[in-house]
């Protein structure tokens, strides 16, 4: 089926978008489809954000419900669908309490800007073919360079809380994401090093051509990446920040109402955000290997970006919390080492392939092998030099009393 | 109007004005590595605006030279603010009007 | 660069990297100060990309707002009981004036100059111009500048470190 370019053709959305600023362009000055082309592309990702937040919202309460073998909500409408809308209604209606000596700006400003990066990142990422809203050349590292600027905005909501349990639960929060910081750089680097532009376009569509995706070539680094991601988002197992039962409520303790509302969305937008980085690098994004020609590369793409954050919920039902310091272990002792070995597998394979002109279809499938085995056996051999996952680290069971051999009241020794 | 290149020179040498301003006449230690990385940033903003608009051999110089002076300054900054931490260890202060032992 | 919606952005972003500026050193609360250090980086970082510098401006959000802004915050946070009032030295007036003459004389050599510019060519990609520079004919000071950085690390661990 041809891509035909008629207005009423949405599986490219920019052909209703290119008629209007046609019909723009015939009544107005020079510049009004530009700006009006900015606009559209802006407000589409934030309406595109908002009611996917709220319904993800409902559904991550319902599968966290049935993970922990309960119901979840039900109460408000059939299969408690308006239970966000009627949460969202709450936190409007609650007094929004700013204590008294709170630094005024800085504690009016921070959950405000906490929506940040996770919009940002919308503006480099591919819909489908065609529809970015911003191609920049250097796309990845803009990820990079947004995301980074979480632990600032971190940090102001704590300090500003003047509150000892948000300036601690802002501490250790910034000092995670700077630490998660590295693997996550690295990892997306192993996804550039083979498709040799940094523009996210430019990636989808070296997946498009090669008619393979970039996890079966980088396994290792797609995993690392979401564990390193999942950690920059403040997503159980590693939301120390906000952990509840430990430090209140972390950076966002002095927060009420609909303040705390947007700390709770601006995580959800910034998952989503990881969750479309995923999905465009790694995952094909808009590709399916011809299918988007039936269907519309977005609808392919939005498919993708809920698959990536059901991984995000499920880990969330599943995994205990981990503490501050088993985190930074974590990255520097085990996932530091290994986005290093991979990124460096991955430069010499792309040299041996680029080196030697050897076709890719010959030369991908071995690299996918190689490099899957190289995941599998790097983190186990890497975990057992390191002390974890060797057989006598296996946790063991309680025993019971008799079975060590304690005295019981009333019993004969 | 058209933006030259005299405008990014003139606003590269306020920017260093106003860091070395910091720089010299703050007294928290923090307040002085401020100015230095204000400092940095006017040269690093000259720098791009002379590679962008004259003509040269390899106009990709004046961005590596770039490169070279963010990491630098990264390094700086960390260790700076190390000894400043050290200092405020010692005498709990990082006010340098009285961190003058080595004064004559 | 003559059209109007790069004019506009120009003015707007100077307006706000030297606003940030100077909120630095008048403000009299020291994190005030740092949160406006982190904006006149960023728009440090917009007047690269009006000069086409794209990498170096992504570069410049991901080291300085996004890194060393942290380290002067976290630097911040360990000092508790310092005086955090953002105040001045007793050599503010002399400070003040050098400062002065230094901008009235490098804005005026640089106004006074009849630059021999070359005409602003295309948008080129510089990420791919640069990683061959720096592994071509930089290569000595790309790897000088790494040994630097892991001295500069473990320099300041040492430094720290309680014993």
């Amino acid at each position: 089926m041809l891509f035909l370019a008629e207005w009423w053709d949405l599986r490219d959305l920019g052909n209703p978008v290119g008629k209007f600023l046609e019909v723009l362009s015939d009544h107005g000055p020079g510049w009004l489809p530009y700006v009006a082309s900015g606009i559209i592309g802006c407000v589409a990702i934030v309406l595109f954000l908002v009611p996917s937040q709220m319904v993800i919202v409902w559904a991550e309460r319902r599968l966290i419900g049935r993970i922990q073998a309960r119901l979840g909500p039900n109460r408000t409408g059939p299969w408690g669908i308006f239970q966000t809308i009627a949460d969202t209604i709450k936190l409007l209606a609650k007094e929004a309490i700013t204590t008294r000596h709170v630094d005024r700006w800085v504690f009016w400003l921070a959950p405000i800007f906490i929506f940040v990066p996770g919009i940002t990142v919308f503006a480099v990422l591919p819909f489908g073919e065609g529809m970015v809203l911003a191609d920049l050349n250097v796309g990845v590292l803009f990820l990079a360079a947004v995301g980074s600027i979480n632990a600032i905005i971190v940090f102001m909501a704590g300090w500003s809380s003047n509150n000892k349990y948000a300036l601690l639960g802002a501490m250790r929060e910034v000092s995670m994401l700077i630490s998660y910081e590295i693997p996550q750089v690295l990892t997306l680097l192993g996804a550039v090093v083979f498709t040799n532009t940094m523009s996210l376009s430019g990636v989808v569509q070296w997946q498009d051509h090669y008619n393979t995706w970039l996890v079966f070539l980088q396994p290792l680094a797609l995993v690392i990446y979401l564990i390193s991601a999942g950690v920059e988002i403040n997503r159980s197992p590693t939301d120390i920040a906000e952990a509840e039962s430990e430090i209140v409520a972390g950076y966002h303790t002095e927060y009420s109402g609909i303040k705390f509302g947007f700390f709770y969305a601006g995580e959800y937008f910034a998952g989503f955000a990881i969750a479309a980085v995923v999905a465009s690098l790694y995952l094909g994004g808009w590709t399916f290997w011809g299918l988007e020609e039936w269907v519309p590369g977005w609808l392919i793409f939005l498919g993708k970006l809920y698959l990536v954050f059901w991984l995000f919920i499920w880990l969330r039902g599943t995994l205990p919390r981990l503490r501050a310091d088993q985190l930074m272990a974590f990255t520097w002792k085990f996932l530091l080492p290994l986005t290093l070995v991979n990124l460096f597998v991955g430069g010499l394979e792309v040299l041996i392939w680029q080196e030697n002109d050897l076709s890719a279809g010959l030369v991908l499938p071995v690299f996918a092998i190689i490099n899957l085995a190289l995941a599998v056996g790097l983190t186990v051999a890497w975990a057992r030099f390191l002390g974890h996952g060797g057989p006598d680290s296996r946790p063991r069971r309680a025993l019971l009393m008799k079975e060590v051999g304690a005295i019981v009241y009333g019993q004969e020794p | 109007m058209s933006v030259e290149l005299t405008h990014y020179l003139i606003v590269g040498a306020l920017l260093f004005s106003i860091g070395l301003y910091a720089a010299l006449a703050k007294r928290n230690v923090v307040g002085i590595l401020m100015g230095i990385e204000l400092m940095f940033n006017a040269v690093n903003l000259t720098f791009i605006a002379f590679s962008r608009f004259v003509e040269s051999a390899q106009p990709i110089n004046g961005h590596v030279f770039v490169i070279f002076i963010i990491t630098v300054a990264a390094a700086e900054a960390a260790v700076a603010l190390a000894l400043a931490v050290v200092v405020y260890r010692n005498r709990t202060t990082i006010d340098i009007d009285k961190i003058n032992l080595l004064r004559w | 660069m003559d059209d109007t919606g790069a004019v506009v952005a120009f003015w707007i972003l100077t307006v706000m990297t030297l606003g940030a500026a100077l909120m630095v050193v008048i403000v009299r609360n020291l994190l005030h100060a740092v949160l406006s250090l982190i904006l006149s980086f960023i728009g440090v970082a917009g007047l690269y990309i009006t000069l086409s510098a794209d990498f170096v401006a992504v570069t410049q959000v991901l080291i300085y707002a996004g890194a060393i802004s942290v380290l002067i915050l976290f630097a911040m946070m360990l000092t508790p009981r310092a005086a955090r009032d953002n105040a001045e030295t007793f050599l503010q007036g002399p400070a003040l004036v050098l400062a002065g003459m230094t901008a009235a004389t490098i804005a005026g050599v640089a106004a006074a100059t009849d630059w021999s510019e070359a005409s602003r060519g295309p948008f080129t990609e510089t990420a791919q111009a640069i990683g061959e520079a720096l592994l071509n004919r930089y290569v000595l000071p790309f790897e000088i500048a790494s040994v630097l950085l892991l001295a500069a690390m473990v320099g300041a661990i040492v430094l720290v470190r309680e014993d």
